[in-house]
C-alpha cells in the first residue's frame, strides 16, 4: 500500500526536501547555535551563571506560579469543559467561543487589561485590595496572567475526551443502584485523570515561558516579582551574553523535558478511549 | 445523538432526572461557577480594553492611533504579518504533503520537531536569533562587514516572527491531509492530471477549512508577538517597533490611554480571530452533515 501510493503521487523529494531545507534554517540552526555558544561556558562557570541566587528566585517563581495556574486551571478547566460539553443553557456558544479568547489576544495586551483591572483602581482591584487580595505588581499577579494564558490549552484537551465518552458506562453505574457522586468517583474521576493531567501539563509548558502577559503585571522586581524569561532580557541588555545563555539553557532544556512528558501523558491519555 | 439529545430535552421538560444527569442544584452550581470564571477572567478583561481604551473620549483615541509612531507601528506589524504568514503557509503545505500523503521513517520525530517552536519561550528564541547575527553571533562579523543588519532591525523581526509562528499551518494542515486521504488524488493522475493540477484542484479544495483556520491563527501570532520581537526589535521608536511594542512602551512613558488604544486594535484583531474561527467551524460542520445525507434513502 505505502509502496503503491509512493509510486502514484508526485513531489515527495520536493516537498520533503524543502520541509527540512525549511526546518533547519528557522528552527534547528539556531537551537543549535544557542546550544554551541554554552559548550563554549565551561561547566563550573555554567553552573554559577545559572545558579545565581537571582536567578534560583526566579526559577522559583516560574515554576511555582505555573503550578498554581496549571492547577487553577486544571479545576476550572474541566468545570468549564464539562458545562460546556454536557449542559444546555443560554450563553453557551458564546462561552464556548470565549474560551478561545486567550489563545487569539496577544500576550501584551493580556497582560496590560489584567494589570489595570487587578491595580488598585482597577474594577477588580478597587474591591479586592482593600481586602488584602493584591492581584498586580505581586507573585499572585503572575499566577492570574498565567491562568489566564492556559485557560484554552486546559479546556480544548478536555473537552473532545468528553464529547467522545461512551455514556453507557455511567447508565450501567446508574442502574446498578450507584448514586451519581460515586459513578462520577469511581468512573469518570479515574477515566477523566490522563485528559486533566495533560491539560495541566499543557498549560505549565505555556506558563513557563510565558513572558509578554506577565511583564506588564508583576513589576519585575528582582527576587521577588521576577521571571526567569525576564532576568535572560536583563542580562541581554546588560551585554551579559554568558549569563543569558546559561538561563537560557535552563529553559530550554526543562522545556523539551516537558514536551517528552506531554507526550509521554498523551500517548497515556489516548489508551483510556475507543 | 441527536435523538439522545432530543430524549434529554424532553425528560428536561418533564423535570424528571435521569441517572446519568447531575441533580439540578449541583449543575446550576457547575453553570455559575463556569460562567463566573470566564466573566472575571475571560470577559471582564476584554471589556476593560475597550473602556480603558475611550477613558479620555473618542478624540483622544483617534489622536492616539493617528500618531505618527503609532501609524509606523501599525504599518511594521502589517508588513511583518504579509511576509510571515505566506513564508509560513508554503511551509506548511509542503511538510503537510510529505507527512500526510507519503509514508517515511522518522515521521514523527519530524512532527515533533515542527511543533518545537511551541515549547521555547519566546525570549529564548530572540536571544538563538541575537546568538546567530548580533554582533557578537556566529554570523555577526561577516555582516557587520557586508553593512548588513539583521539585529535590531526589520528582517530580525521577520525572523523571530516566522520562528513563534512556525508549526501553525503545518499542525492545522497534517491531521486535515492524513483524514482527507490520497485517492481522490490517485484518480486525478490517473485521468492525466500533472502534479500540480491534482494539488491545485484536488488536493487544495479539500483542505481549505484547515488552510485558513491554521492562517488566521498565524496570523494573529505573527501581529502580536511580544517577547521574541522585543528582544530583536532594539525599540527604536517609528522604526522597529511592532504593535505590541509600541502599547508596551506607551505603557512605560505612563500614557495608558494611548497605550489601550493601540491594544484595542490588537483586541480587535483577536475577535475577529476568533468570530473567523467560529464560523469555518460551523460551515465545517455544516459541510460534514451535507456529506454524510449525500448517500440518501440507505443512510
Amino acid at each position: 500500500m505505502a509502496g503503491e501510493k509512493r509510486n502514484v503521487l508526485p513531489g515527495f523529494g520536493l516537498t520533503m526536501g524543502y520541509t527540512l531545507f525549511y526546518l533547519s534554517a528557522i528552527v534547528l540552526i539556531p537551537i543549535a547555535g544557542l546550544f554551541l555558544k554554552a559548550c563554549a561556558l565551561s561547566w563550573a562557570d555554567f553552573v554559577r551563571l545559572a545558579t545565581t541566587e537571582r536567578a534560583l528566585a526566579a526559577y522559583r517563581l516560574t515554576f511555582g506560579a505555573s503550578f498554581f495556574a496549571a492547577l487553577s486551571n486544571a479545576v476550572f478547566g474541566s468545570v468549564l469543559a464539562w458545562v460546556l460539553v454536557r449542559y444546555r443553557f443560554p450563553g453557551r456558544r458564546l462561552l464556548d467561543a470565549l474560551v478561545d479568547f486567550p489563545f487569539a489576544l496577544p500576550t501584551a495586551v493580556a497582560g496590560l487589561t489584567l494589570a489595570s483591572l487587578f491595580a488598585e483602581s482597577g474594577w477588580l482591584g478597587r474591591y479586592l485590595c482593600p481586602l488584602g487580595i493584591r492581584g498586580a505588581f505581586t507573585p499572585l499577579g503572575v499566577v492570574i496572567a498565567l491562568t489566564f494564558v492556559g485557560l484554552p490549552f486546559a479546556v480544548r484537551t478536555m473537552q473532545p475526551v468528553l464529547e467522545n465518552l461512551e455514556r453507557e458506562m455511567e447508565e450501567a453505574a446508574a442502574t446498578l443502584g450507584s448514586s451519581r457522586l460515586r459513578t462520577f468517583c469511581t468512573i469518570l474521576a479515574p477515566t477523566l485523570l490522563p485528559t486533566v493531567l495533560t491539560g495541566f501539563a499543557l498549560s505549565f509548558a505555556r506558563a513557563v515561558g510565558e513572558y509578554g502577559s506577565i511583564v506588564f503585571i508583576s513589576g519585575n522586581l528582582p527576587f521577588r516579582t521576577e521571571i526567569a524569561p525576564y532576568l535572560i532580557v536583563i542580562r541581554l541588555e546588560e551585554y551579559d551574553y554568558q549569563g543569558a545563555i546559561a538561563l537560557a539553557v535552563v529553559l530550554l532544556v526543562l522545556s523539551f523535558i516537558l514536551l517528552g512528558t506531554i507526550n509521554l501523558l498523551e500517548n497515556w491519555a489516548s489508551r483510556f478511549q475507543t | 445523538m441527536a435523538s439522545a439529545n432530543k430524549n434529554r430535552r424532553v425528560a428536561d421538560r418533564q423535570g424528571s432526572q435521569r441517572g446519568t444527569d447531575e441533580p439540578p442544584l449541583v449543575r446550576w452550581v457547575l453553570i455559575s461557577i463556569a460562567v463566573a470564571f470566564a466573566g472575571v477572567f475571560l470577559l471582564l478583561p476584554l471589556i476593560n480594553v475597550f473602556a480603558q481604551a475611550l477613558l479620555k473620549g473618542w478624540r483622544f483615541y483617534w489622536a492616539a492611533l493617528a500618531h505618527p509612531d503609532s501609524l509606523a507601528a501599525i504599518q511594521l506589524t502589517l508588513l511583518v504579518a504579509a511576509i510571515t504568514v505566506p513564508l509560513n503557509c508554503v511551509f506548511g503545505l509542503a511538510a503537510a504533503w510529505a507527512i500526510a500523503k507519503f509514508e517515511f521513517r522518522g515521521k514523527s520525530l519530524l512532527v515533533t520537531l515542527i511543533d518545537l517552536p511551541f515549547s521555547v519561550s519566546p525570549v529564548v528564541s530572540g536571544l538563538m536569533l541575537v546568538l546567530l547575527f548580533g554582533l557578537q553571533g556566529f554570523l555577526g562579523p561577516w555582516l557587520a562587514e557586508h553593512d548588513l543588519q539583521i539585529i535590531f532591525a526589520v528582517p530580525g523581526i521577520v525572523l523571530a516572527t516566522v520562528f513563534v509562528t512556525f508549526p501553525f499551518v503545518a499542525r492545522e494542515l497534517i491531521p486535515v491531509m492524513q483524514a482527507a486521504g490520497s485517492e481522490q488524488e490517485q484518480a486525478a493522475l490517473t485521468l492525466g492530471a500533472n502534479g500540480w493540477q491534482t494539488f491545485w484542484h484536488v488536493t487544495l479544495p479539500s483542505v481549505k477549512w484547515g488552510l485558513i483556520y491554521g492562517v488566521i491563527l498565524c496570523n494573529a501570532r505573527a501581529m502580536g508577538e511580544f517577547g521574541a520581537v522585543s528582544v530583536v526589535s532594539g525599540h527604536i521608536t517609528g522604526l522597529t517597533d511592532t504593535m505590541p511594542l509600541r502599547v508596551d512602551k506607551l505603557y512605560h512613558e505612563y500614557n495608558g490611554t494611548a497605550a489601550f488604544a493601540v491594544a484595542s486594535l490588537l483586541a480587535l484583531l483577536a475577535l475577529a480571530t476568533l468570530g473567523v474561527k467560529t464560523l469555518l467551524e460551523w460551515k465545517a460542520a455544516r459541510e460534514h452533515a451535507l456529506a454524510q445525507r449525500e448517500p440518501g434513502p440507505s443512510a
